[in-house]
């Protein structure tokens, strides 16, 4: 067993031993004789390192001189690899060492390969690759499709037999989804109500049209914001919740054992956080309208000197109640939408640790941009509704 | 029961009095009281124990990845929080699963600590993780799998070979054999014994596996009742009475593991403990 241990982290006698080579003139030749810990912790500080390469470069591999390791005090794999390195990985034509550090020599000369390339990636490859995604979209398209028809069956079968359905993980999710995210909901909107509150004011007031934020306010904040600032907030906070607790399930197989003991995935999984986000997504969503509607009557007060009294008796008849009907509705869609887009990426997380942190990105980033068209296409579908 | 050790050991490992208590609102969980536990350079100590008992916890208050509720350790004479700042030079760790970066190809995960030095010239590290790779038995072609495609046996190699690429004095396992086919596991423990007598290491390693604990170990210590109960060499320790070492030991599957060391002694290369 070899003595020559390497030492713990800078000891005391690291300072006198730094690895070095030096040349010198002994039995009639030039020698390179190496000397010190020539170990991986005492050339890692750039200080030993830089000396260690000048040294280095004062002796090249070229010549044949002759070289002397005895006087190393510790050679471990690292040293040997750079000695051996150094030598372009052949023996030197003449070598004296200890035969402690000669066994470590052997292994690293041994074992020294040159490492295996990867072929480079060709044009034709770099083309089918590309072509891929167009393929890829349409199986995107299809699990998704898929997926849906999942659910729809699952509610029939739910309503078949209700007394069967997973009620106690629903009614868990909706304390998660819903509960936990009042106040976060609530801090947004208010901020958002009194900076709009606050911007319109300014213009409102060149006109001589104070009165009309309440218009402003109140359709603008029940009608699109609330809706899509909730959806936004919940899309960021329970999809990627949803994506990575199923994930983190496929990573250590849970759903591989939940399949074997023949429980649907969709009916025990999808299924609850569908429903329990379709429920609470409008309710969130009328809480953020309540927040930001509040957080500009405050601040019409301030600025417009707009009474509150005035402000809540002009609000229902500057804002038709189908308005109201038709955020309700829309949040209802937004929050299917976010619960299948998170379920639809968990599902798809490979068993590694990456494709997971890419399965809650994908799912986040997917799930804002499709809340944002949905809204889009509810704007055009429905601008005959509930507008003055 | 005390261990007489050589007078000039030097001791890699030391744990004085060492308490580890659980809090948890049910009412607190002692795991250890007063352990005390000393390893000195070039044994391979096996920690033996029911489930429950603390080994993992053990071997992570040595790593200094957890902190006992009092008492002390000292890993090559600091306490282990010193040691990270050059953390694989020091102390190797072998996890259970492995624990490879999945991001990374098998060589970027040998290579990986050496990388974090930001100091030595890029075909060095090549060249030293992929010496490290065959030295566990792997050939070069595995360099640029990525974990997810190795098997479980492959997986134990690699992270041995990325344990030990800055030739650590220090080695701590975690059920090394585990989850291993009966011939992969032999060819570990031949492994780790080429690589414990090439390398000088210490070696200190939680099995339940009986054959690699006969085959490998130069001194077993017993955890029960939350200490050690005994250390020494097989024979001591299957000796000193009490009821956990009978069970384990003395049970059928202990019996059976027993007969077939003695049977295999003849053809196979002797344990560390009798060399």
């Amino acid at each position: 067993m070899p003595t020559d241990l390497p030492m713990p982290a800078d000891a005391p006698e690291a300072q006198g031993a730094q690895p070095r080579v030096d040349e010198r003139e002994q039995e009639g030749g030039p020698w390179a004789v190496a000397s010190g810990r020539w170990t991986v912790l005492a050339m890692s500080s750039a200080p030993a390192w830089a000396a260690l390469s000048d040294s280095l470069k004062g002796v090249p591999a070229q010549d044949d001189r002759a070289w002397d390791l005895r006087p190393i005090d510790q050679l471990d794999h690292i040293g040997a690899q750079l000695l051996w390195n150094h030598w372009g990985q052949a023996w030197p034509a003449r070598l004296e060492m200890d035969s402690q550090h000669k066994a470590v020599l052997d292994q690293v000369a041994l074992y020294t390969c040159s490492a295996p390339v990867e072929a480079p990636v060709t044009l034709a490859q770099r083309f089918k690759a590309f072509a891929h995604n167009g393929a890829r979209m349409m199986i995107v398209a299809r699990d998704f499709l898929a997926l849906i028809g999942q659910l729809t069956l699952d509610l029939g079968k739910l309503l078949r037999a209700p007394h069967r359905g997973p009620w106690r993980d629903f009614s868990g999710q909706i304390y998660q989804f819903g509960t936990t995210a009042l106040p976060i909901t609530a801090l947004v909107g208010l901020l958002i109500g009194v900076v709009l509150a606050y911007l319109t004011s300014q213009q409102l007031r060149q006109y001589g049209a104070e009165t009309f934020i309440v218009n402003i306010l109140g359709l603008s904040l029940i009608r699109e914001l609330g809706p899509v600032l909730a959806a936004v907030l919940i899309a960021g906070r329970s999809g990627s919740a949803i994506t990575a607790q199923i994930g983190v399930m496929r990573v250590t197989e849970e759903l591989d054992a939940m399949r074997v003991m023949g429980i649907p995935h969709g009916f025990r999984l999808v299924m609850p956080r569908v429903l329990a986000l379709a429920i609470t997504m409008p309710l969130i969503s009328m809480w953020t309208s309540m927040a930001a509607l509040f957080g500009g009557m405050i601040a019409a007060d301030l600025s417009l000197d707009i009474s509150p009294a005035y402000f809540i008796s002009a609000l229902p008849r500057a804002v038709p109640m189908s308005n109201l009907y038709l955020a309700l509705s829309k949040s209802a869609v937004f929050g299917v939408l976010i619960a299948l887009i998170g379920c639809y990426f968990g599902m798809k997380v490979k068993p590694n640790t990456e494709s997971l942190g890419r399965g809650t990105t994908a799912s986040v980033v997917t799930s804002i941009t499709v809340v944002i068209l949905v809204d889009a296409l509810f704007a055009v579908l429905f601008k005959g509704v509930g507008l003055r | 029961m005390s261990y007489n050790f050589p007078p000039d050991a030097e001791r890699v490992v030391e744990i004085r009095k060492l308490w580890t208590i659980f809090k948890s609102p049910d009412g607190d969980q002692v795991v250890h009281r007063d352990l005390d536990l000393t390893i000195v350079r070039g044994e391979v100590l096996s920690l033996v124990g029911g489930s429950g008992t603390g080994k993992t916890v053990l071997l992570r208050q040595i790593l200094g990845l957890e902190h006992p509720t009092r008492g002390e350790v000292t890993v090559l004479g600091r306490p282990p929080t010193q040691l990270s700042a050059a953390g694989a030079a020091n102390v190797g760790m072998l996890f259970q699963h492995g624990a490879l970066f999945s991001a990374f190809s098998v060589l970027d995960n040998i290579a990986f600590p050496l990388r974090e030095l930001k100091l030595l010239p890029d075909d060095l590290i090549r060249d030293a993780a992929l010496v490290k790779l065959q030295m566990v038995g792997l050939s070069p072609q595995q360099a640029t799998k990525s974990p997810a495609d190795l098997s479980g046996g492959m997986i134990k190699r690699v992270a041995l070979a990325r344990a030990l690429i800055m030739d650590p004095p220090l080695l701590l396992l975690d059920e090394p054999t585990a989850g291993l086919d009966p011939d992969s596991a032999d060819g570990f423990c031949d492994l780790l014994r080429g690589l414990h007598r090439e390398l000088g290491l210490t070696v200190v390693m939680i099995t339940h596996d009986l054959d690699t604990l006969f085959d490998l170990s130069s001194r077993i210590a017993v955890l029960a009742d939350h200490k050690v109960i005994v250390s020494g060499t097989t024979r001591e320790v299957i000796a000193y009475p009490h009821p956990f070492i009978h069970d384990y030991f003395l049970g059928g599957r202990g019996q059976r593991a027993m007969e077939a060391l003695h049977e295999g002694t003849a053809s196979r290369p002797a344990p560390l403990s009798e060399r």
